[in-house]
């Protein structure tokens, strides 16, 4: 029987808050050291937390968005354990009443869908941060504080690719929730892991190791490929795995033991005296309900039933809640789905990349982009020089119509014009002249092009056409 | 005429206010009384004197443009364990030497808008953890009636200050009776509030489920001025109660307030057992008879879980301070001991920075919330809370008040009980019950001993209380005595 793996991931998320979680101190990356910070999240004596009810709601929202029942009576506790990084020694979490419990998140190509379960999601307060410096370390406290949502699977991954891909389908969640930037540079999403193996798929999990310092998607899944290999190996040479917790050495490539079980914190969690319990009416529950936006999944689906949008249109862009937001405005001005989904597929998602720009940030307007395309549509301008009237749009915003008139790129019917462009392209090229009529009817393409070229994208295509086949038959 | 050091809290302002005196010479008056008694009593710790001169300066320009606070220019004592900015708040422990609040607390920052000067700390057990004040890094506070005895504690310094005239008023606070047993041992008025009736945000926490601010005065009438001020919601402190402001002293100013008639007493059997001192229970007793006489009615109620409070609370206290005082730990503020490592350096700075009690205490509390440990006694001793809350509940059913000893015996002489933690840890019983259950309380004099060490007696109210347990005070209330 071959091997598999059961792994269980802990998502630490950052929320998207103004505030810290136990204070008013702004949660803002990228300060100089220690200037957002009060006496609360420095943990100074004497000093209380008082609750961030929109970390909260933002916690309850990700609850709702992945299908777990929400708790309408939670609390903090206190977790205990000694590092620089926390100014009380304890870390206020929540361990036995979490706000959220059970729920799931689907992952696999579509047919093939698998639920990964959740066994719960927390809220907590994030650590400071040690800079270490030869012989000396610093702490900078900004990041102290700032509220911390943890979300736990049950150990339901079978391989590094799906905990790869489930964290990048709760990275798209949370996006499109509006629960946290996501930003991963800045540590907005950390992740530990812990991971088994036993012979085949049925029967209890092997003994887990737990595996520290994840920092990106990419060192999960490089990380969890080790640790199974390891264990493979411990266990096909007759060995036993031990219970403990492994730290990710990413420049070897290894797992290493960091501590023992025997060594685990006892943590003698508590219930927090400072904070009251959180009650949360099944009401604001329902009213908060009503406020969550659509998930990615759905949006797919509903996008190939109203628009008529190939799936894999559809997958392109919901993948961006911005990105379907735009698209969407852009059909309720101008219809044309379709349209509107190839030039926001192509150009629009192209330049994006390019720029390793997001679309809020865009000077395009979705009545810019409509209005583009009904020109192309109506034949007002040709479809290549509505991709360099959008390149214009995307890098200065403005209307079509003045990027037209200002660039002189109004599709040209006028017969006189589109006659002598294609006079020029047939003297210019013989040879396919020659080719079509010897009835090779594609060569048109390459002569309907040359007109195109020379009218600078202006010429009316179907109009060019018709004007160099009279032409070609004529003689 | 009397110095105005000597002056109660609320004579004082009224003195103020018809500028009969000005509180350049309050101030100054306090400061050389602190002068005088403080090197033998030990009561302040720090004192701020020229700053309250500038500010006593200041009041008084402030009255004569006309301005009226309640408290405008009179100077308050504060326990060192409640944070004012700028100002020591060493808890009275080494580890937090040299370690100043940036902030103020909350009911520093109320003192302050009510127009208050904040002129000294008051000494105090370690982290609050004692009942004899001895603990302190400083030294014993010592009883101002007799030298060889304790103030009592943890607001020994409070306490003693008050009833000597250091002080016109102080602030002390009370997690196991804090407040009410220093006050019965040096003859003032100390009153432990409802749990959340003050805001706790900038007291140092030693439990913060059980403690709280209160006032320690020289009369009834003092206590409720000085709640007024400092009660009420504060958005910094969760755990703060939404009610309407109290109004207390004004309450206590009608015709009739001090009328004993028809309060329906309620007298613990529980609280008169073997361990009470017979002259305790002799002032108690008389205490009583005396208000039955006035028109009170004595009832007899039971508290049975009472034989279980000190346990469940020296398990709660302990359990909340181990992870309370976890922060002290040499890396951001107060003492640092150098060594090669992390632990060592924090291994070394707490053996070094912490007394035998807090040690003892951390200890106790670290084990109680242990893996495998915590059912047995955490969770075991807030069932006995929940329990005490729900004798109390009973009891207030058929009773207005209930009346009792503070605790079981008046002042013991220093170092008594010093190597006795448990005979210590028992003089609490009285007190901490009503710590457990979150209710309200207070010692006011009734007496004194053969010796003439002063004896307080216990008034509990339920929760939310304190009008109806003033008014009580204020008819139990007996001319005030002085220590000589």
């Amino acid at each position: 029987m071959s091997w598999t793996a059961a792994i269980g991931l802990e998502v630490h998320v950052q929320l998207r808050t103004a505030s810290k979680m136990f204070c008013g101190c702004p949660t803002s990356f990228g300060a100089p050291p220690n200037t957002q910070v009060c006496p609360v999240c420095l943990g100074l004596p004497g000093a209380m937390p008082v609750m961030n009810l929109e970390a909260i709601r933002l916690t309850v929202m990700t609850g709702l968005l992945l299908g777990c029942r929400i708790a309408t009576r939670s609390r903090f506790d206190r977790k205990n354990y000694f590092y620089p990084d926390m100014p009380k020694n304890y870390q206020i979490s929540q361990y036995d009443q979490p706000l959220c419990l059970g729920g799931a998140l689907d992952i696999g190509p579509a047919g093939a869908r698998r639920s990964i379960r959740l066994r719960r999601i927390h809220l907590e307060e994030d650590v400071a941060k040690s800079l270490h410096y030869g012989n000396s370390s610093g702490i900078d406290f900004n990041r102290a504080g700032t509220p911390l949502m943890e979300i736990v699977t049950e150990p339901d991954l079978r391989t590094p690719e799906e905990a790869h891909e489930f964290l990048t389908e709760l990275q798209r969640v949370l996006e499109y929730g509006r629960i946290s930037e996501c930003n991963l540079e800045e540590g907005n999403i950390r992740c530990d892991v812990n991971v088994s193996v036993r012979r085949g798929e049925d029967g209890a999990l092997g003994t887990k190791t737990e595996l520290k310092n994840l920092n990106t998607f990419r060192g999960v899944h490089r990380a969890l490929a080790a640790e199974i290999r390891r264990q493979i190996a411990v266990l096909e040479s007759g060995g036993r795995i031990v219970q403990e917790t492994r730290r990710w050495n990413d420049a070897a490539g290894v797992t290493e033991p960091m501590r023992t079980k025997e060594e685990e914190h006892d943590y003698r969690y508590f219930p927090e005296p400072d904070l009251m319990p959180i009650e949360l009416s099944a009401e604001q529950i329902e009213v908060w309900r009503a406020e969550l936006p659509e998930l990615p999944a759905a949006r797919r689906v509903r996008f190939v039933a109203q628009y008529s949008l190939p799936e894999y249109d559809a997958g392109v862009l919901t993948a961006d809640r911005g990105v379907a937001d735009f698209f969407e405005a852009t059909v309720r001005i101008c219809g044309r789905p379709k349209s509107v989904s190839n030039w926001v597929m192509t150009e629009v998602l192209r330049f994006l990349s390019e720029r390793g720009a997001t679309i809020g940030h865009l000077p395009l307007t979705p009545a810019a982009l409509a209005e583009l395309i009904t020109a192309v549509e109506e034949g007002r301008v040709s479809a290549l020089a509505g991709k360099e009237v959008l390149a214009d749009l995307l890098e200065r915003g403005g209307s079509p119509e003045d990027v037209i008139r200002a660039k002189g790129l109004a599709q040209v019917s006028d017969d006189a014009a589109i006659a002598e462009w294609a006079a020029q392209a047939i003297a210019q090229h013989p040879g396919p002249a020659a080719e079509y009529r010897a009835g090779k009817a594609a060569a048109l393409q390459f002569l309907i092009g040359q007109v195109m070229k020379l009218s600078r994208g202006r010429a009316n295509p179907k109009l060019a056409a018709a004007e160099l086949r009279k032409r070609l038959d004529a003689g | 005429m009397s110095s105005p050091a000597q002056w109660t809290l609320t004579e004082t302002r009224d003195r103020l206010a018809s500028r009969e005196v000005s509180s350049r010479e309050v101030v100054e008056s306090v400061l050389s009384a602190i002068e005088r008694r403080n090197r033998e009593l030990n009561a302040y710790v720090s004192v701020n004197a020229e700053a309250a001169l500038e500010e006593a300066r200041a009041a008084d320009e402030r009255r004569a443009r006309g301005e009226f606070s309640p408290l405008l220019g009179v100077p308050i004592g504060v326990k060192d364990n409640i944070a004012v900015r700028g100002e020591p708040c060493t808890c009275a422990s080494r580890i937090l030497q040299g370690y100043r609040s940036p902030y103020d607390s909350t009911v520093a920052a109320r003192l302050r808008a009510a127009g208050a000067i904040l002129l000294g700390r008051l000494n105090l057990d370690e982290f609050a953890m004692g009942s004899s004040t001895e603990t302190s890094v400083y030294g014993p506070v010592r009883n101002p009636w007799s030298a060889e005895h304790v103030a009592g504690g943890s607001s020994g310094g409070s306490a003693a200050a008050v009833a000597a005239d250091l002080a016109i008023a102080a602030l002390g606070s009370d997690t196991g009776g804090s407040i009410r047993q220093p006050a019965s041992f040096c003859g003032c008025v100390g009153f432990k509030p409802t749990y959340g009736r003050v805001s706790r945000y900038g007291l140092v926490a030693y439990a913060s489920s059980l403690d709280q601010i209160g006032p320690l005065t020289k009369s009834v009438r003092d206590a409720a001025l000085l709640l007024d001020v400092i009660a009420g919601r504060d958005p910094r402190d969760s755990t703060t109660l939404d009610v309407p402001g109290l109004a207390a002293e004004a309450a206590l100013m009608r015709v009739g307030a001090a009328d004993l008639r028809g309060l329906r007493i309620g007298v613990p059997a529980e609280y008169f057992v073997a361990g009470l001192d017979p002259e305790v229970e002799r002032l108690t007793r008389a205490a009583l008879r005396r208000a039955t006489e006035l028109g009170a009615q004595a009832v007899e109620i039971r508290l049975p879980h009472t034989r279980y409070a000190v346990a469940a609370y020296y398990l709660i206290a302990t359990a909340e301070a181990s992870a309370n005082l976890a922060r002290y730990d040499g890396v951001r503020y107060g003492l640092r001991v150098a060594a090669d490592g992390i632990l060592d350096m924090y291994g070394r700075t707490r053996a070094a920075g912490f007394g035998l009690e807090v040690k003892r205490r951390i200890i106790l509390g670290t084990h109680a919330l242990s893996a495998g440990y915590y059912d047995q006694y955490y969770l075991r001793a807030q069932k006995v809370r929940t329990l005490i809350r729900a004798d109390f509940a009973a009891a207030f059913e058929r009773c207005d008040v209930i009346a009792g000893p503070v605790a079981p015996t008046p002042a013991f002489r220093l170092g008594e009980h010093l190597d006795d933690p448990l005979k210590m840890y028992l003089s609490d019983v009285y007190t901490v019950p009503v710590n457990l259950a979150g209710i309200c309380a207070l010692s006011v004099p009734v007496g004194r001993t053969a010796a003439g060490l002063p004896v307080g007696l216990q008034l509990i109210g339920p929760a939310m209380g304190e009008p109806t347990l003033l008014r009580a005070a204020l008819g139990f209330e007996r001319e005030r005595e002085r220590p000589s």
